[in-house]
């Protein structure tokens, strides 16, 4: 090799980092939706990479459902305190009564579809018109069709027959008023991608990615962590397992996998050698309907 | 390790998605849940066998209609490369979303449906990979167990292709026959064909040598200004650093520079990386942040190049366009013309010709260009744009037309 050496993940890296300045260059209120996962931490640390010495051109936003892991809202607002930027915050919770909207029963409820309905209001109240997402394509088939500069319109609808056409690194963030856009920085990163820069570059993670004890229900075939947000039944029994979480999302709807990895090593290890993808193994919010994700995207959810 | 971009050409006759969701599948990049619910679909078919097909074909409206619309964007990795497969439809309607793929591509894979032959669509597959200026072209002989492994029926096809492939200056083809559906030369060398003397596809893959986008001879070194970082506060009270991703090239520490399209001149004066880390170099395709010595007047879209190696600067451009919008381009319309981070305001002052897709041939200009059409065109912007020829450089010969009233990405630039 020549004196230029780069590894895939730099090219991985640089891409993203070319994204996150185009945004700041096109738009004029941007902001990073952070959720506390791996994906929104590494966003973090690569608009920190783009922007140093700099301040971030955009606050992160966190649209909290209620029902987060403490640990990862511990780790957020240590992550915010430590790099010194803004952290804005909206409650589910808020939306729901203010707008009335019914949640949904049943054991496992989720506020999943009504997160959306906080994100609207929140771009509307800030006059938002880019926001940036850590969705990464290799997750989930509708997923893999969506642009890294993914227009939406005033009701934050995705319509897939309608995507710009994306030509080269060239990205037209151009948007009439009252629209918006959303941009994945990390599109071309797979989960493994992912892991293998957290790993490379020492970034810190919140504990619950690590093989740790918890209480958990079995439901068919997902361990479930035992919660005040979650219905238990008479019939259930609760476990002690050794657990991890591949994902991290709302504790309603983001499974544990049984795991003993508890370093970052031990986790690519683990990813190597699966069977199961990602959003397979533990979001039980995907496994209603084949479309259940082009569903969602089209109604203004990420 | 490093990343290898391709698309895929051909239909779904051709057996596209299967030769994808082969290479997948093979390569053990599909996870057991994924499979579960192709396995799932298949059945719901009555096709009996697995629909490999099914793991590109998204959406849900495609899945209905059985074809795939949009670029979808698949991922696998082995032990020597990341690849990234830009999956587009083949038929005509759809050239549009084939050039989106093909934009972002190092190489393509033409499937030729052995039965077949060289036919309507792998002409325009072709010309279309000629057009882009793609560095490699693979053309896989596809359903070769539908012609009993034929050597010859493989050999008349070569001999076809390779005739038109002259005709189009495509250089650095690679032929191979496959049977995506048996997974035939897929992943393995397979053992129904001991004529074909070649790598599998997977093998082919992995070790082809592109001549990729990045450039890391001394020369044609690019640097378009994204964003300038002024944080204007306590000890970076004076600091001033444009933020950009260097798209060909090295830069030094020291060299003489000149930014366009204002043509002042000025030194490197430091570099930083990852945030501020100071380096004595930086190359393709490194996102950096650079100082220069004197404090001269840059801003968004320039472009920082060594002073002894500049790019052309004009208003005037002769490019190879393709319209992609369902309105009509007419000569004397305005849309914004932009080249990497520029954004300016252009004018079509006349279209040469159009280029019929099917046969290369040059046909009248007809004053206007309606979705899919490529032509030859001037076009004039209204401030001088600094830009290599495409086929010089391709990272800083493309360009995209925008609709100002409706924002719509609407043409696909090629500098000529």
């Amino acid at each position: 090799m020549s004196e230029y050496n780069w590894d895939y993940l730099d090219e991985l890296e640089s891409e993203s980092i070319h994204i996150f300045r185009e945004v700041a260059g096109q738009f004029e209120k941007p902001a990073l939706l952070f959720s506390g996962g791996k994906d929104s931490i590494t966003l973090v640390h690569l608009a920190l990479k783009a922007f140093r010495p700099g301040k971030l051109p955009f606050p992160l936003v966190h649209i909290d459902t209620g029902h987060n892991f403490p640990e990862a809202l511990a780790f957020r607002d240590q992550l915010v305190e430590q790099i010194g930027e803004q952290l804005i915050v909206r409650q589910v919770e808020d939306t729901i009564k203010a707008k009335h909207l019914t949640e949904q029963t049943g054991k496992f409820a989720t506020r999943n579809q009504l997160q959306t309905y906080t994100l609207l209001d929140t771009i509307e109240e800030f006059g938002f018109d880019a926001c940036i997402g850590g969705a990464r394509r290799d997750e989930e088939k509708a997923r893999a069709k969506e642009r890294i500069f993914s227009i939406r319109d005033e009701f934050g609808q995705w319509d897939p027959k309608r995507q710009r056409p994306e030509l080269w690194n060239t990205y037209n963030g151009k948007i009439n008023k009252g629209e918006n856009v959303r941009v994945f920085p990390i599109s071309n990163w797979t989960e493994l991608d992912i892991w293998n820069y957290i790993h490379r570059e020492k970034i810190a993670l919140p504990s619950i990615y690590f093989s740790h004890s918890r209480e958990v229900l079995e439901y068919k075939g997902q361990y479930v962590a035992v919660s005040d947000f979650i219905r238990i039944d008479a019939s259930d029994t609760i476990l002690e397992k050794r657990v991890r979480y591949r994902t991290v999302g709302d504790m309603t709807c983001t499974a544990a996998v049984e795991s003993d990895a508890a370093t970052i090593e031990d986790i690519i290890h683990e990813i190597i050698t699966t069977k199961t993808s990602e959003r397979g193994q533990t979001r039980i919010d995907d496994r209603f309907s084949e479309a259940a994700m082009e569903d969602r995207k089209k109604n203004g959810y990420f | 390790m490093d990343i290898l971009r391709f698309i895929t050409a051909g239909s779904v006759d051709d057996g596209k998605s299967t030769l994808t969701g082969r290479l997948l599948y093979d390569s053990k990049n599909i996870m057991a849940d994924t499979l579960e619910a192709i396995e799932k679909q298949s059945k719901n078919k009555e096709e009996g066998d697995l629909d490999l097909a099914l793991i590109t074909d998204g959406l849900r409206a495609e899945r209905e209609q059985g074809i795939t619309i949009d670029v979808a964007y698949k991922y696998f990795t082995t032990p020597k490369r990341k690849f990234i497969i830009a999956d587009a439809p083949g038929h005509i309607q759809y050239t549009r979303n084939m050039i989106t793929g093909a934009s972002n591509s190092d190489l393509i894979i033409i499937l030729i449906d052995a039965r077949n032959g060289v036919v309507e669509q792998t002409r325009r597959h072709s010309i279309i990979a000629s057009l882009l200026n793609l560095p490699g072209v693979i053309v896989a002989v596809n359903k070769m167990d539908l012609v009993d492994y034929s050597q010859d029926v493989y050999n008349n096809i070569v001999i076809e292709y390779a005739n038109m492939a002259k005709t189009l200056e495509l250089h650095n083809v690679t032929y191979i026959p496959i049977s995506a559906l048996n997974g035939d030369n897929i992943v393995r060398k397979s053992e129904v064909m001991p004529w074909y003397e070649g790598k599998s596809l997977m093998e082919i893959l992995e070790t082809i040598e592109v001549q990729k986008v990045i450039n890391h001879h001394r020369s044609r070194s690019r640097f378009p200004v994204q964003y300038v970082i002024r944080p204007q506060t306590g000890a970076l009270h004076d600091y001033r650093g444009y933020a950009g991703k260097i798209i060909s090239g090295v830069y030094r520490k020291g060299e003489a520079v000149t930014v366009l399209p204002s043509g002042l001149t000025s030194r490197i004066q430091t570099i930083e990386k990852d945030g501020g880390t100071p380096v004595e170099q930086a190359y393709a395709p490194q996102s950096v942040v650079l100082h220069l010595e004197d404090d001269i007047d840059i801003s968004r879209g320039d472009l920082v190049v060594p002073s002894d190696d500049l790019p052309q600067t004009a208003q005037e451009l002769e490019v190879l366009l393709c319209w992609m919008d369902h309105k009509p381009l007419f000569a004397g319309n305005k849309y914004l013309f932009q080249i990497n981070s520029t954004r300016v305001r252009s004018v079509i002052k006349n279209i040469l010709y159009k280029v019929d897709v099917n046969s290369l041939e040059k046909k009248e200009a007809p004053g206007k260009a309606e979705l899919n059409d490529v032509v030859k065109l001037i076009l004039k912007t209204s401030q001088p744009v600094a830009f290599d020829r495409h086929r010089d450089l391709r990272v800083n010969g493309s360009a995209i037309l925008i609709d100002e009233t409706s924002n719509a990405t609407v043409g696909a630039c090629m500098i000529q």
